[in-house]
């Protein structure tokens, strides 16, 4: 226990890291998601192509890639930036956008497809009918499944300590090395500040679905 | 009977032609709707009269002819068929109110939205709409609180709020009890009445005899019959027509 008590300021810096890391892929993720979703239902050929490869490229390959791509190949093809964090707000988001754009699809197919004749049917554009109509609808069917991404994307920051950011996980890496004594302890801990940001999503995410649910 | 003086072809289908797959559903399908004009489009299910009825505003892409509307041939997918969408109201089987919007929303959301009307003016006008259909003390509701019917006129006033040239009917009573059906179709009588253009797919036939000008007999994806009610119903022509209304008169 004393190890972690006498490490509190760094557990706590590395769980206001992961905590950053987590918003703001979150947040870049959410925006791209949605807009390969909306790219992967649009009547324009390539979009649903270019949303459809991006998909299944970035779903079905280890973040682990995403990363090295970030971390590694963008460089080299001349985007450089300072921190690594950057890469790893690259990678995450990326690579959580391909989870969004599926969940958020799902959602918009379980809105009846009724409801977009009928926007149509009053001149509504495709821009419209999709942010009026459907979106809206879909959010409540879609949310559950979002938390529970947003949820993996959390863990899935604890990666970009492997490739040099310094978040709870890395700090916790660090914290195991130099007590090689308390290593169990030094990883419960670590965990501790995860499910300090987990458990609460998973809370929301309950609350949520029997919130939401939409009378037809 | 009413007594238009009806004008130009408003809706014109020259030559179309459609298939799912191997089944042909509309075979060579030639129909004009002139201003005013109230045709009632009947047959057995599986005729295509549905999916006339959906070509008619594109939710249904067809293969071959042309579809126009007021003269302006219906455009491929984008900002101009959005706008001739605009002028051509429809009314589906299963109502499709939006679910999360109020009633009221439901009506002022495409004038406000499509043409650029402001607020005030819309839900006016929304609740003038809303008071002609017989629903104006809903218009705070969500559509899932109103029965069948309610819903139905509801969608009627949804699309006369857009003020269309013609308004399509893809049937408009199948999905409601027997005792609604009456509400909905009084209402689109009064429409009829009022000199709307429109074209009716259904199955009840005490409206297209009080209403239609045209009764057009659809089977196997073809036009078998165009004539008036009374003429339709008195002294069909094709057997085709003939076994439809025997099996509808042993009833």
């Amino acid at each position: 226990m004393d190890v972690i008590i006498e490490n509190l300021p760094l557990y706590w810096e590395g769980f206001l890291r992961t905590l950053f890391l987590s918003v703001v892929s979150g947040i870049f993720a959410l925006i791209l998601g949605t807009l390969l979703a909306a790219a992967r239902v649009s009547p324009v050929a390539a979009l649903r192509g270019f949303s459809t490869v991006y998909v299944e490229v970035l779903r079905n390959t280890p973040l682990t890639i995403a990363f090295f791509f970030a971390a590694v190949v963008l460089p080299r093809i001349g985007v450089k930036f300072e921190q690594f964090e950057i890469a790893a707000i690259i990678a995450l988001s990326t690579y959580t956008a391909a989870f969004i754009a599926e969940a958020v699809r799902s959602g918009v197919n379980s809105v009846p497809v009724g409801q977009a004749e009928a926007a149509r049917s009053i001149g509504m554009k495709f821009g419209q009918v999709l942010s009026l109509i459907i979106l809206p609808q879909a959010l409540r069917t879609v949310i559950p499944p979002l938390i529970n991404i947003l949820i993996a994307l959390v863990k899935n920051s604890s990666v970009a300590g492997a490739f040099f950011v310094l978040e709870l996980f890395g700090y916790g890496r660090q914290l195991a090395n130099a007590n090689g004594d308390a290593v169990i302890t030094v990883l419960l801990g670590t965990a501790f500040f995860y499910l300090l940001l987990t458990v609460p999503l998973g809370i929301l995410a309950n609350t949520v679905e029997r919130k939401v649910a939409i009378a037809r | 009977m009413t007594t238009h003086v009806p004008g130009d072809a408003l809706v014109s289908l020259n030559a179309v032609n459609k298939h799912y797959g191997q089944l042909h559903v509309l075979k060579d399908i030639n129909l004009q709707v002139r201003k005013g004009e109230v045709v009632v489009v009947i047959g057995p299910s599986g005729s295509g009269k549905s999916t006339l009825c959906r070509a008619i505003n594109r939710l249904e892409t067809i293969e071959g002819g042309t579809i126009s509307i007021d003269g302006k041939v219906l455009p491929e997918e984008g900002k101009e068929l959005a706008q001739l969408r605009a002028d051509v109201g429809m009314v589906f089987q299963s109502f499709n109110l939006f679910a999360h919007k109020t009633i009221l929303e439901n009506v002022t959301l495409g004038p406000i939205k499509v043409k650029g009307v402001s607020k005030g003016a819309a839900e006016k006008d929304a609740m003038a709409l809303l008071e002609r259909v017989g629903v104006g003390h809903q218009a705070p509701k969500l559509p899932a609180q109103l029965s069948g019917g309610q819903q139905q006129r509801v969608a009627i006033a949804r699309a006369l709020a857009m003020k269309p040239k013609v308004m399509l009917f893809d049937e408009p009573t199948s999905a409601l009890d027997p005792e609604m059906i009456n509400e909905v179709l009084d209402v689109m009588v009064q429409l009829a009445k009022e000199g709307m253009t429109m074209i009716v797919v259904t199955h009840e036939m005490g409206f297209a005899r009080k209403a239609a000008d045209r009764v057009v007999f659809m089977a196997d994806g073809q036009i078998v019959e165009d004539a008036t009610p009374e003429e339709f119903f008195t002294n069909p022509k094709s057997d085709r027509a003939k076994d439809f209304l025997s099996k509808l008169l042993t009833h």
